[in-house]
């Protein structure tokens, strides 16, 4: 396991760390999360920050050491996350960066690096949740266009965004071809008519997601990434890249909240309770050794040059668990205070249960991880 | 060396060889196979450490975990760790003359066959060993320290046993049919199985690194995740052979028998926790 960084890589970390010391106290006050235009105005203005310093293209322009590196170093300074961005960054833009023609690169990329430009995604749909690939928005050619109708659901940011990343039918599910063929993967414009979008409230409170409606919208068929009826195929793309190194950020993040825990549960208290103490020292042991986890993942893609593999998903596998023992651990600490929503903690508590259903539940996880790289048989 | 280290122990120690030393353990013949032991001397494991100007072969850690790795998936028995410690300092030991074992904690493994005893032995008392492949001795309370490369190389046999339990469930799940399909087709075998590579994976990712940075704190936590993934993929290698797997028959049972010795030995899962804990 190489642990260890070139020169160039830490002068890349140490002008990135100067960099964040210098501009993040200038930076305007967070918004209200509950005020969605607002958070694009901030993200954005974020990435375009990042752009003026030559980091905008970071997230696919970079090695993947360089990647670790500066999601590692913005999480540590406490940066502002991708927000808004996520999905024009770590989805939609690697899938156009990895997939699309050089016209279509120079199209969608580039106003994403400046900020300018935000993506929301439209793959889940309604009676397509895991079961991804039985998705049934339509797509009928009509000339140099395609007319979409269908329904979708988790949309993220789709109030603010300019671009959704849309899985639609361009081949009926018929009994004679596998159901993953005849997807294809398109980019569709968010003002184009026909599109209404419903805020969806989660059990947390929040409304980041969305249910969006398609009513006979129009996209071109210049918007296709990727051949007609191999959008499944550019989706794998996209979703390794969420598995493999889209929670970097996070596992920094859990280890110093471990700090915090201890800090707190030291002041109330807690810290005398022997069950608690050695749980948060385990989530300890076992959040150092995803990290390391993490750096392998990402070395090994570094070697073979391509995109994040399959052991994204035993990572995630285990993170997303881990993430819940933390907040489960935080609950603890914090006593009849976790009851109290104004508490941060109480909060990332309710977010974390996602962990464990977003980009594929554990279960798909589990029955992925034993027939991809165990080799154990299909089955029902 | 990985893979000459493997070629040595399928031919020398292999399933067969395996059974046999169960055999005659049963017998209570329980010796070590010196011939065995002097060849694995020969192959550098013991010498593996030390500087070429002292005899030795002149790798590190890095390289250590990974033949400690081949021995643990093989079961290969014996007290490896503590011979391969006292390489160069204690005569014969970096060639595989002399076994060497040492006192950790209050256990003693092959004390009766040890040619060379590290730490104070006096007053041990003989237990019938839950594993019918490592003799153990009990002694008083005294707790000698246990180096972080003892650690760290505990840590990797575990890794191998549960390498090891992870790809015997597979294979086992992948021929053994019930209700007309091989028992792996159904979810909750598959889910079993995927856990078991996630642990593995895990510990995997742990001691590799920790052998690395050389830091004790590190060594400590890779041996907390190896011994909780050897521990459990034996148990769920054990679920998955189903009414084969509580047999005497299957090597199930003796992957876990060494997994809850080697867990006993070292730090326990509670001093490791702890131990992080304090460092939070």
């Amino acid at each position: 396991m190489d642990l260890t960084y070139t020169e160039e890589e830490e002068a890349f970390r140490i002008g990135l760390r100067e960099w964040l010391a210098r501009t993040l106290p200038m930076l305007p006050p967070k918004p209200d999360p509950l005020d969605w235009p607002a958070r694009r105005t901030y993200d954005l203005g974020w990435q375009r920050r990042l752009y003026d310093a030559g980091y905008g293209e970071v997230h696919w322009g970079a090695t993947p050491t360089q990647h670790l590196i500066f999601l590692e170093e913005t999480e540590e300074a406490g940066a502002p996350y991708v927000g808004a961005n996520f999905v024009g960054l770590l989805h939609a833009g690697p899938t156009i960066a990895a997939e699309g023609t050089d016209e279509q690169r120079a199209r969608w990329l580039e106003p994403v690096v400046r900020g300018e430009e935000a993506w929301c995604q439209g793959f889940s749909e309604p009676d397509a949740g895991s079961d991804l690939a039985s998705l049934r928005t339509k797509a009928v050619r009509d000339g140099d266009h395609y007319v979409v109708t269908g329904s979708k659901i988790w949309t993220s940011h789709a109030e603010v965004a300019d671009w959704c990343e849309l899985l639609v039918r361009t081949e009926p599910i018929s009994p004679a071809a596998p159901k993953h063929r005849g997807i294809s993967w398109l980019a569709m414009p968010m003002d184009a008519p026909g599109i209404t979008v419903r805020p969806l409230r989660t059990l947390a409170g929040s409304a980041e997601f969305a249910e969006m409606f398609l009513d006979e919208v129009r996209i071109p068929v210049a918007n296709r990434v990727g051949e007609e009826n191999d959008g499944w195929r550019v989706t794998m793309v996209t979703l390794s890249y969420e598995r493999g190194t889209a929670f970097v950020g996070e596992v920094v993040a859990c280890r110093r909240t471990l700090g915090l825990l201890a800090a707190a549960a030291r002041e109330n208290g807690r810290w005398d309770d022997p069950v608690l103490r050695r749980t948060l020292g385990r989530l300890s042991a076992e959040f150092g050794a995803l990290w390391r986890l993490t750096q392998w993942n990402v070395s090994e893609a570094q070697r073979t040059g391509g995109v994040p593999g399959t052991g994204g998903s035993v990572f995630k596998l285990r993170y997303s668990h881990a993430r819940q023992e933390l907040y489960e651990a935080a609950a603890e600490v914090l006593g009849p205070d976790s009851l109290d929503l104004a508490q941060e903690w109480t909060a990332d508590r309710l977010s974390s249960l996602s962990y464990t259903i977003a980009a594929g539940t554990s279960q798909i996880q589990q029955n992925i991880v034993a027939e991809r790289i165990l080799g154990l048989p299909k089955g029902r | 060396m990985k893979d000459g280290f493997r070629a040595l122990l399928a031919g020398r120690f292999g399933r067969e060889a395996l059974r046999a030393a169960v055999g005659s353990a049963e017998e209570k013949e329980r010796s070590l196979d010196r011939r065995l032991w002097r060849e694995l001397g020969d192959a550098g494991f013991f010498a593996l450490r030390l500087p070429e100007a002292d005899g030795g072969v002149g790798l590190g850690l890095p390289e250590a975990v990974l033949v400690f790795e081949e021995a643990g998936s093989a079961l290969l028995p014996g007290p490896l760790v503590a011979t391969h410690l006292a390489a160069g300092e204690v005569k014969g030991a970096a060639t595989g003359e002399t076994v060497v074992t040492d006192v950790d904690g209050q256990l003693v493994e092959w004390l009766a066959e040890a040619d060379h005893v590290r730490g104070d032995a006096s007053g041990a008392r003989a237990i019938r060993s839950v594993d019918p492949l490592t003799p153990l001795h009990r002694v008083g309370s005294a707790q000698t320290g246990i180096s972080d490369a003892a650690v760290l190389l505990t840590a990797a046999l575990q890794l191998g046993s549960a390498g090891r339990t992870t790809a015997m469930a597979v294979k086992y799940a992948g021929e053994r049919e019930q209700f007309g399909q091989p028992i792996g087709a159904f979810q909750a075998v598959k889910h079993l199985c995927a856990q078991m590579l996630v642990r593995t994976e895990l510990a995997r990712a742990a001691v590799y690194a920790a052998s690395v940075t050389g830091e004790g704190l590190d060594a400590a936590g890779a041996k907390l995740l190896a011994d909780d993934a050897a521990v459990r993929n034996a148990r769920d290698c054990l679920q998955v052979y189903g009414g084969m797997g509580f047999t005497w028959e299957a090597d199930v049972h003796l992957h876990l028998k060494r997994a809850w010795v080697r867990s006993a030995q070292g730090p326990t899962a509670a001093q490791v926790e702890e131990r992080y804990a304090a460092a939070l």
